[in-house]
Order: C-alpha cells, then sequence, then structure tokens
C-alpha cells in the first residue's frame, strides 16, 4: 500500500481523511480557503468541503487561534495553520496563556484538543521575520506537545496523532520539505506521540535530529561511513515530549553523542536534550557532547549568509570527527 | 420598566446581588486576615450587570469572564463553598486550587473561567460560539469584560470575527471607568465604547449598569437577536467599581467624593428605589434574604475553613488529560 508523494501531498491526505471521518474536524487560517494554503497544503480542500469547514481567516493571528482553542474547549477539533512560525509570536498569548493552562487551572474540567500547524526554519531567503526555528521555544511549555515531522510518513501520521490527541498539539513544518518526496504507507500504524526513530543503525557516533535537518544528519552519516566512522541517527519527531529512552539506549550503545538543531544555541532543546543525558547517561559517555546548531543571529537575506547561519552535512560531518577525537 | 418584574424575580435579583455584595465584603475580611492570598479583585459596585445578564440566560448559554468573576460565578450558581475553598486554595476548590480568585470554573454550569490576561477570553467566546454553530447548537456564549480590554488587539480581532462570521455571541463590556489605575479618558480615543463595537457592524447599546432591570431588559432583548441569527450583540454597562482594583491598589488615580457619587447610584439602591416605586419592596422581605445570605457565606467560610489541602504528590496533574487506554 505504499506511494511516493510529496510531504505537502502527504499531509494534505491526511487532513482531508480526517474530515472526512469526522465533522467536528475544521481547518482555519490565512488564506487556506481561496488561495489553497501559502504552502498549498490546503490546496482544493475548499471546494471538497465548503467554507464552513475550510476557513479563510483575516489576519489575526491571536483572534483565530483563540478562537480554535474556543471551538475546541466547547466540541470541535480544529486544525489551526499559521502561515510561518515568527506569526505564531501574535497568537502566543492564546497559545500559552490559555491553550496549555486551560487544563490545570480548571482541574481537569476543560481539555483542549486543538492542532496548530505552522510552517518553521530558514533556507529560502526570507530574513528575519519569516526564517526562524522556535519550535524548541515551545517545548519549553508544559500543557503543550511539539511534533517536528521531518519524513512524507510523518507528515501524514502526524496529523492524524496530533487530532487523536486531547490536548493541544504543535506541528512545525520545515518550509523546505514541502516538496520533498518519499514513501507513504497508509496502512502502516503511526508510531505515537513521544517515540523517537532510529532512521540508520550505527555503532560508532549517536547523530539526534529533527525536521530537515534529519535528511542533513543522514548525509553527512553516508561521508562518515566512507571515512570509516559508523554514526547512528535518530529522528526525535517530538521535542516534548522527548523519548529519553530511545536517546539513552542509543547512548549506551555509541558513548558519543551529537545534536543537529536549528535553533539557536543558547537555551536550545539541544541544550536540554544535552542536560538529559547529562543527568541519565553521563557515565556512558566517552566523550564531550557536541551540537550544530543555527548562529546565533537573526536569519539574514543574503543567500552565502544564511547558508553560513545554519546547519549542514559538512558542519556535522567536522562536528562528528570532533567527538570522536575527543577523549 | 419594561421588563415584567414580579416578585420572585424581585426577589431573586436582590438576593443575588446581596450574595455576591456580602461574599466580597467576607473576601476583604479574609485577606486581611491572610486566609486568602494572590490577588483579590472584588466586584462591589457592579453587581446588577453579572446579576441582570446571567440570570437571563438559558442553562445551556455559556460563559467567559475576567478575572474579577467571583460575583458571575456565584450568580451561575456555583456553589459558594466551592468559590471560597477555591479561594482558600484547597483541594475541594472549584479548581481544586490550581486557579484561585482569578480563574474559576465549572464546566457542568458551562462556566468557562475566570481569565486574567486581560482580552484574552474574547477570542475564546468566538470560538466557542463556532462551535455552537458547526454542531447546530442554539446556544450563545456571553463574553465579560472590563472596558480596559477595548485597547488590546484581541478585542478589536474577537469583534471582528463575531460579526464577520454572524456568531452567537453576547459581549458584555462592563466600564466602570478604569483599567486598574487609568481612566478610560487616558486610554482610548473614542471613550464611547459601544460606537466602536457599532464600527464591526455589531448591534451595540450602552446602557445604565447599575440597574439591574436595564441589564436584564437588554439582555433579553439580545438574546433574542441572537437567536433570531442576525450575529453578535454588545452591551456596554455603565458601572463603577467602589473598591480598590486589587488589594495591592492605594487608589491615588481618583477622587473619593467621585467613588461617593457612585456609591449613591449603587446597584443595591437602585434596584431598591425602583422596588420602591412599583409597591415591591415591602414584599420581597429583604431581612430574611440578609439572613439566607449570611447563613451561605458562614457555611462557606467554614467549607473553606474545614478544607484540605491537595497532596503535593499531586502537583503535576491535570497538565495533560489522562492517557486513554488504547
Amino acid at each position: 500500500m505504499s506511494s511516493e508523494t510529496t510531504y505537502r501531498e502527504a499531509m494534505r491526505e491526511a487532513i482531508r481523511t480526517a474530515m472526512q471521518e469526522d465533522e467536528r474536524v475544521f481547518l482555519a487560517g490565512e488564506d487556506v480557503g481561496r488561495y489553497g494554503g501559502s504552502y498549498a497544503v490546503s490546496m482544493g480542500l475548499l471546494e471538497e468541503f465548503g467554507p464552513e469547514r475550510i476557513v479563510d481567516t483575516p489576519l489575526c493571528e491571536s483572534g483565530f487561534t483563540g478562537a480554535g482553542i474556543g471551538a475546541a474547549m466547547n466540541g470541535m477539533r480544529p486544525i489551526i495553520e499559521i502561515m510561518t512560525v515568527n506569526f505564531s509570536l501574535l497568537a502566543l498569548d492564546q497559545i500559552m496563556n490559555n491553550a496549555a493552562t486551560l487544563q490545570h487551572m480548571s482541574a481537569g474540567q476543560i481539555n483542549v484538543p486543538i492542532v496548530i500547524r505552522m510552517a518553521t526554519g530558514a533556507g529560502k531567503q526570507l530574513a528575519a521575520q519569516h526564517s526562524h526555528s522556535l519550535e524548541g521555544w515551545y517545548a519549553h511549555i508544559p500543557g503543550l506537545k511539539v511534533l517536528t515531522p521531518a519524513t512524507v510518513q510523518d507528515a501524514h501520521d502526524m496529523i492524524g496523532l496530533a487530532l487523536a490527541d486531547p490536548d493541544p498539539v504543535l506541528i512545525f513544518e520545515n518550509a523546505l520539505l514541502y516538496n520533498a518526496k518519499g514513501t507513504l504507507d497508509i496502512t502502516l500504524k503511526p508510531l505515537p506521540i513521544g517515540k523517537a526513530k532510529v532512521e540508520k543503525e550505527g555503532k560508532d557516533i549517536t547523530i539526534l535530529a529533527y525536521g530537515i535537518n534529519l535528511f542533513k544528519a543522514l548525509e553527512a552519516a553516508e561521508t562518515l561511513e566512507k571515512e570509516g566512522i559508523d554514526a547512528e541517527v535518530i529522528d526525535l519527531r517530538s521535542l516534548r515530549p522527548l523519548d529519553d529512552e530511545t536517546i539513552m539506549a542509543s547512548v549506551k550503545k555509541t558513548h558519543r553523542v551529537m545534536i543537529v538543531d536549528e535553533g539557536w544555541k543558547s537555551g536550545s532543546i539541544s541544550a536540554e536534550i544535552m542536560a538529559r543525558i547529562n543527568e541519565q547517561a553521563f557515565y556512558e559517555l566517552d566523550a564531550p557532547m557536541g551540537r550544530v546548531c543555527t548562529m546565533e543571529v537573526p536569519i539574514p537575506y543574503a543567500r552565502h549568509l544564511e547558508e553560513a547561519a545554519l546547519p549542514n552535512p559538512a558542519k556535522i560531518v567536522a562536528m562528528a570527527h570532533k567527538v570522536m577525537e575527543d577523549a | 420598566m419594561s421588563l415584567k418584574l414580579n416578585v420572585d424575580r424581585a426577589k431573586d435579583y436582590y438576593h443575588q446581588m446581596l450574595l455576591i455584595r456580602r461574599f466580597e465584603e467576607k473576601c476583604v475580611e479574609l485577606y486581611s486576615a491572610e486566609k486568602i492570598r494572590g490577588f483579590l479583585h472584588l466586584y462591589i459596585g457592579e453587581e446588577a450587570v453579572a446579576t441582570g445578564v446571567i440570570r437571563t440566560l438559558d442553562e445551556e448559554d455559556a460563559i467567559v469572564a475576567t478575572y474579577r468573576e467571583h460575583g458571575h460565578a456565584l450568580v451561575r450558581g456555583i456553589p459558594a463553598d466551592r468559590v471560597m475553598a477555591e479561594l482558600y486554595g484547597k483541594a475541594e476548590g472549584i479548581s481544586h486550587g490550581r486557579g484561585g480568585s482569578m480563574h474559576l470554573f465549572d464546566v457542568s454550569k458551562r462556566f468557562y473561567g475566570g481569565y486574567a490576561i486581560v482580552g484574552g477570553g474574547l477570542p475564546l467566546a468566538v470560538g466557542m460560539a463556532l462551535a455552537d454553530r458547526r454542531l447546530n447548537r442554539d446556544r450563545v456564549t456571553v463574553c465579560f469584560f472590563g472596558d480596559g480590554a477595548v485597547a488590546e488587539g484581541e478585542f478589536h480581532e474577537a469583534l471582528n470575527l463575531a460579526a464577520l462570521w454572524q456568531l452567537p455571541v453576547l459581549f458584555v463590556c462592563e466600564n466602570n471607568l478604569y483599567g486598574m489605575g487609568t481612566a478610560l479618558k487616558y486610554a482610548e480615543s473614542e471613550t464611547n465604547i459601544a460606537h466602536k463595537a457599532k464600527s464591526y457592524n455589531i448591534t451595540s447599546h450602552q446602557i445604565d449598569g447599575m440597574d439591574v432591570i436595564a441589564v436584564a431588559d437588554a439582555t433579553e432583548k439580545a438574546l433574542k437577536h441572537i437567536h433570531s441569527g442576525k450575529g453578535p450583540v454588545f452591551l456596554e454597562c455603565l458601572t463603577y467599581r467602589f473598591r480598590a482594583h486589587s488589594m495591592f491598589d492605594a487608589e491615588l488615580y481618583r477622587d473619593k467624593k467621585e467613588v461617593e457619587k457612585w456609591r449613591e447610584k449603587g446597584p443595591l439602591v437602585t434596584f431598591r428605589k425602583k422596588l420602591e416605586e412599583a409597591g415591591l419592596w415591602s414584599q420581597i422581605d429583604a431581612d430574611t434574604i440578609e439572613k439566607e445570605v449570611e447563613a451561605v457565606i458562614e457555611d462557606a467560610v467554614a467549607f473553606a475553613e474545614n478544607g484540605t489541602w491537595e497532596d503535593i504528590a499531586d502537583l503535576e496533574k491535570y497538565v495533560y488529560s489522562p492517557e486513554v487506554a488504547s
């Protein structure tokens, strides 16, 4: 039952299936209807489901995200699309102060089964207000779940997983992945939220990555292989909850770790992962951990500057060598 | 008096307003005694708004309120003892001590909180109404907020969405003339808030928020309008907060004479006058109501005093929904 498709189409297919199966599901956001979605994820869905279920909203991130939360509190299963992660900051009040807290403040009387999707990441020369990777920030917040689909299979599966979850789930879609092709098997049982996946087994060093950096890590692993280093590459998939079990199992196997994170180093998800490894598997380490993150600048416009700011396979290979050579 | 005011109704309004008044007065005492901590925002002076609106609603209608919401919770029928226990931070509190004064919830009464980010509840009310319409439920969501919220972006976003989508929302602005210590005239270029709402093509009225009958009357008309599918209604209720903004407020920003002037037209005083004019006052037996209210509050305090502290082992409960067995 597997077929070749794109990340975008896999996601659209999952949304379509969810809407066919559950009347309570609707999609709302800026330009999701008549325009077809700023990254064309929802192209054609307006014609199929009509404007009551594919809802074009005005430019009011806080307003429509809050409306999504309210709808979720009152029996619906909304999917809210925010064009890009930087815009989500306009909705941060609703996400942080309402979606993430209501379950707790109400002592379990209210749950918020909302799915909030947004594009993330750099690489399209969109400069400092359209290119950031703030998923690590969101992973700081109790009450939220944070998913980062990298593969076509997860682009599809995570929509269903998020909709089935009783609590708010944020899905971060790297904008460079929408055109990526891959294999989709809709008969596969989805790997649950909170489970990481070993994408390539290896014995010498563990490379942890998520989103588009999974592919950079896999490319780096190929180079490393030619150089005699057998890297294990893990797709984190979910930044909250983190899959400590899979991470620690790999650390115990390879004893060397590096992380690839498109967020900035300071206060990042990579820092959190390092801290957990320190807490849970310190004595398994043969060398200090390494990481490749985005340089600590707002993402610049010029192509060469933007490229220099981001993780890439060459940087990953270099860091892997450093971790291998240390101690 | 366009609303048919009979003795039962008069008794009920008086009882509700007095319950709020006495409950809040007791809260002041308990705050000084350090039984209640955190922020405490009292509704004294504004009782007619919550009473007039909420007693006119159907039990299926939903309420989204602010951090000054003890009154709304009580009038909605959330037991005073559960509210008081919440203010104490006890496990028996309506939010198990997780919310406190600013975050009261009772979904069984369709009371959806208790929001302490000014303006933050408005988009939620829009979404709740959207859900009702999608699910073909003929219900209204009422959203309370103060004049301070009018300066927030979320106010404008929510009004626009509710009007654009013609949703069953009743917006109730409790205009008490001050956003904390800043007078409306120092915060708004247009101080007639109903006018602002009108610019979103929302049916809007400015009403006397000190007169419970005027509020109930306007609410009844608004609900009719909303149920007939004509979209949201906006009520600006002119009212006044007799007490400080919170227990930390020294009230340096307003004149005592101004407060006195408003006290003279307070909701209880105004209502009594109206009942006297209508010849109903002697029939409502105010002394008995006073005693009933007193007993309810005594019981509430005893309940809270005898309450227990939530087990610290349960601290991390209610962050995510309980695991559903697959």
